[in-house]
């Protein structure tokens, strides 16, 4: 494959999970040596051995999940590596001033005293941002920039980004969202199965188009929304409370009922309680009030087990560290949570045959690659991990579903796939509570929307009332009531 | 280093081997500045180890204590947790082995066996369960509580075999010898004996849990990550203490090797020193169950061949012996990644 990206300019890359877009930019950033071919930097041949070798030529590097050292101040945090003599309080004081003029120059304020772990993530990639500035960065490679930004932070970070090509450094956008692309980006490069499929003016082409040459063909048209036919109330919260351990109230009184065959969506800006919700409703937090499972009460003492065991699935917002288990197969991964219905388990042995072949089905269908059950969860990328745990708690079909941030990091043919399997289990009769900071997804989804903020419903929608601007006035807490 | 993992054929035997050959290098560059001629010691070690029935038997003997004293730390291992009381929990195990022995003159070994089995499984479990339930309950670190435990059984059995069931007028911490129908079956000329089927069966039982049931995916999953294990209502606590208690079992096993198939009673300090074997055992062998077969039987080959070592070479005292468990020990578990990344990159490319 081979593209050129021109100094200055805001260069996309987009493509499919798998399609090599992280394996190119961690050639670009040293990680993997290419077997054949140049790398050409400002028209001079360049070999880059190691991230060490990268930083020098001046490229920088934005990770998807941060690296950052959490119990360290920003500033700390920043000059991490470059302290350069003994005395820590000299290098401290020079790192400061070199760091405001940057944060001066290109508007990327951040408190330099402040604890990295106390932060947004919003901020935190201002961190990483300027951490790769300060080291001298031309190029800035951001992975997957915006999976864990509020529309308002997106906002922000395509601010800061503009800022920066202004000032001529030259930004390589790596994402799966192509209405980012469209909007933010100069020229854009589709990659398909390791190839360069597409690589055009942006303001020659169309989502539509980027889609198709994404996928390799013209993506479904989004089914026709068949009105709800909601059955009987399988889940019901009155009253949930939760309180963090700090003392902050996380939960603060919320009712919830979800009903058979039918989607209830929560919109929200991240951190007003929807995780908290879901935790809450799987059972994994302690939580004041009511909780009915087919209108029978969950006793407090073995909650999650209890309501596993009745038919609930979960999709877990946080699939690094809940979702799977790095060092276990994918197989292994696969049945987490599940392992020990009969399919997977006789007498306390597990049918360790079953699992396998059940999960090179599953491989088949959502497309994970590679499909090699066998092979260590950490090996797959973050959108065919996804795909292995909507999988998994989707077939069979749960009588109630929590899904959590479903389609997060995942590319639009999985999307199509994970959406229509929702819309099939809602159609089947499954209760199911969305919850993504993707309103998109809420609008395309849901038979109710409700929206959240502080830790309490503040708002809900029918299907047919929703828009985007009312929803998203009440997510800012601007209006208030129902519509 | 994404990707496949390397082929288990590298894993478990080719990287190994390197460490060991590391290990060995070092050892003879030791003994040659001692003036031991390197190449003809470690023949004579391995002689001494191998050459001979009697040689594999005292092998063998040792090797059956690694064997359960690697369990005892494997097992809690896969929860996440390092027991390091192995040393304690065989001393309680041997302990109630002689109460019953003693109690059952005249009874055939068979008989008695599944009685003093029974009860070594369950003194060693015993004793790890209070640092388990403080581990879980109290979040006190087990690491601590296990080398304090140690201390106690220590003391304990010191206690026990000086004061209360010291056979009458000798001058030994030991008790008196069990009536002669309770030995176990053992080979003729070393000490080894039934008791090593049984530390192979435990083994396998111990694989057959980690590996094969629905509790042992619970156990690793709760080792790996406590978040999904949550997530996935797994009872992590629960688990752990019962896999600590597992490896405490494992531990008083050890007491039925020395007392009902080697000593014929219970001596003082009978265990030692094989419980802290144990961690390099596990380390070694990877917390699986073949590989504490492979590296229990490896560390009786040192113990057994450095024992012969000392005798044809005065110089190499004791001491040295142990300097070359202890290099065993750092090529094969400290630094265990040394060969790793070459052979992997070596693999890679071919």
């Amino acid at each position: 494959m081979s593209f050129a990206a021109r100094a200055g300019s805001i260069h996309g890359v987009v493509g499919e999970n798998g399609a090599g877009k992280s394996t190119l930019m961690s050639i670009l950033y040293g990680y993997y040596q290419p077997d054949r071919g140049t790398i050409l930097l400002e028209d001079e041949p360049v070999r880059i051995g190691d991230s060490a070798q990268a930083i020098k030529l001046g490229i920088g590097m934005v990770h998807q999940h941060f690296v950052l050292v959490e119990d360290f101040t920003v500033l700390q945090n920043i000059m991490l590596g470059l302290e350069g003599g003994f005395r820590l309080a000299p290098a401290l004081a020079a790192a400061r001033r070199r760091l405001a003029a940057l944060e001066a120059a290109y508007g990327l304020a951040v408190d330099l005293d402040a604890v990295v772990g106390t932060l947004p993530v919003g901020l935190r990639q201002r961190v990483e941002i300027l951490k790769a500035l300060y080291r001298g960065a031309r190029i800035l490679i951001l992975d997957e920039p915006t999976a864990v930004l509020t529309p308002a932070e997106t906002e922000q970070l395509f601010a800061i980004l503009r800022r920066l090509q202004a000032e001529g450094k030259t930004i390589f956008l790596i994402t799966h969202k192509l209405r980012e692309i469209m909007e933010v980006t100069d020229r854009v490069t589709v990659l398909r199965r390791g190839s360069v499929a597409a690589d055009l003016a942006t303001s020659a082409t169309s989502e539509a188009e980027l889609a198709e040459f994404m996928i390799g063909r013209k993506p479904a048209a989004r089914a026709a929304a068949t009105p709800a036919r909601p059955g009987p109330v399988r889940l019901a919260a009155t009253g949930l409370v939760v309180v963090d351990r700090s003392g902050i109230r996380r939960l603060d009184g919320v009712d919830l009922t979800l009903r058979a065959g039918e989607i209830t969506g929560i919109a929200g800006v991240a951190g007003n309680g929807q995780s908290e919700l879901l935790a809450a409703l799987a059972g994994l937090v302690p939580a004041e009030g009511s909780l009915r499972r087919d209108g029978r009460e969950v006793p407090h003492s073995g909650r999650a087990r209890a309501l596993r065991r009745s038919g609930l699935a979960h999709i877990p917002e946080d699939r690094q560290r809940m979702g799977l288990i790095a060092g276990f197969a994918a197989w292994e991964s696969a049945i987490l949570g599940h392992q020990r219905e009969p399919r997977y388990a006789r007498r306390g042995f597990l049918r360790i045959g079953c699992a396998v072949a059940e999960t090179l089905a599953r491989m088949a269908e959502y497309e994970i690659r590679p499909r090699d059950p066998r092979l260590r969860s950490a090996a797959f990328s973050g959108g065919n991990q996804q795909k292995l745990i909507a999988a998994r708690e989707t077939a069979p079909a749960p009588e109630v579903l929590l899904a959590g941030q479903p389609t997060r990091g995942v590319d639009i043919g999985a999307i199509e796939l994970i959406h229509a399997r929702l819309r099939a289990l809602r159609d089947g009769g499954t209760a199911i509570l969305l919850v993504s900071s993707e309103l998109d997804e809420i609008l395309a989804l849901s038979d109710r929307i409700l929206v959240m903020a502080g830790g309490r419903i503040t708002g809900s929608f029918e299907r047919e009332g929703a828009s985007e601007r009312g929803i998203g006035l009440m997510m800012a807490g601007l209006a208030a009531g129902s519509a | 280093m994404t990707g496949r993992a390397l082929p288990p054929f590298l894993d478990y035997a080719v990287i190994p081997l390197l460490n060991l050959l590391a290990a060995l290098i070092v050892s003879g560059l030791i003994l040659a500045a001692i003036g031991v001629p390197p190449g003809t010691a470690l023949a004579s070690m391995a002689e001494g180890a191998f050459g001979s029935a009697d040689g594999i038997g005292y092998t063998l003997y040792y090797a059956t204590n690694f064997i359960f004293a690697g369990l005892a730390v494997a097992l809690p291992a896969r929860a996440g947790l390092f027991n390091i009381g192995g040393e304690g929990q065989a001393m309680i195990g041997g302990l109630l082995v002689a109460l019953v022995c003693l109690g059952l003159p005249g009874w055939p070994w068979w008989a008695a066996l599944p009685l003093a089995a029974a009860a070594a499984l369950f003194g060693g479990a015993a004793w790890a369960l209070i640092p388990a339930l403080l581990q879980v309950r109290r979040g006190s670190h087990i690491v601590i509580t296990t080398i304090l435990f140690n201390f106690l059984a220590s003391k304990f059995s010191t206690w026990m075999l000086v004061d209360v069931v010291r056979a009458p007028g000798d001058p030994s911490p030991e008790t008196a010898g069990f009536d002669p129908s309770l030995a176990l079956p053992a080979a003729a000329g070393s000490p080894v004996n039934l008791s090593l089927l049984l530390a192979l069966a435990a083994a396998f039982l111990a694989w057959l849990l980690v590996h094969r049931t629905v509790w042992g995916y619970e156990l690793r999953a709760a080792g790996q990550s406590p978040e999904a294990a949550h997530y996935a209502a797994i009872p992590a606590g629960t688990l752990a203490v019962v896999a600590i208690c597992l490896g405490g079992a494992c531990a008083g096993m050890i007491g039925v090797n020395e007392a009902m198939g080697v000593e014929h009673r219970l001596v003082l300090g009978f265990t030692a020193g094989a419980g802290f074997v144990g961690v390099a055992v596990a380390l070694m062998g990877r917390n699986h169950a073949f590989g504490i077969v492979l590296a229990a039987i490896l560390f009786g080959a040192l113990y057994q061949g450095g024992a012969e070592l000392s005798f044809d070479y005065p110089q190499a005292t004791r001491d040295i012996v142990v300097v070359m468990d202890g290099l065993v020990i750092l090529f094969c578990g400290a630094l265990e990644q040394l060969w790793r990344r070459p052979v992997a990159a070596l693999w890679l490319r071919s």
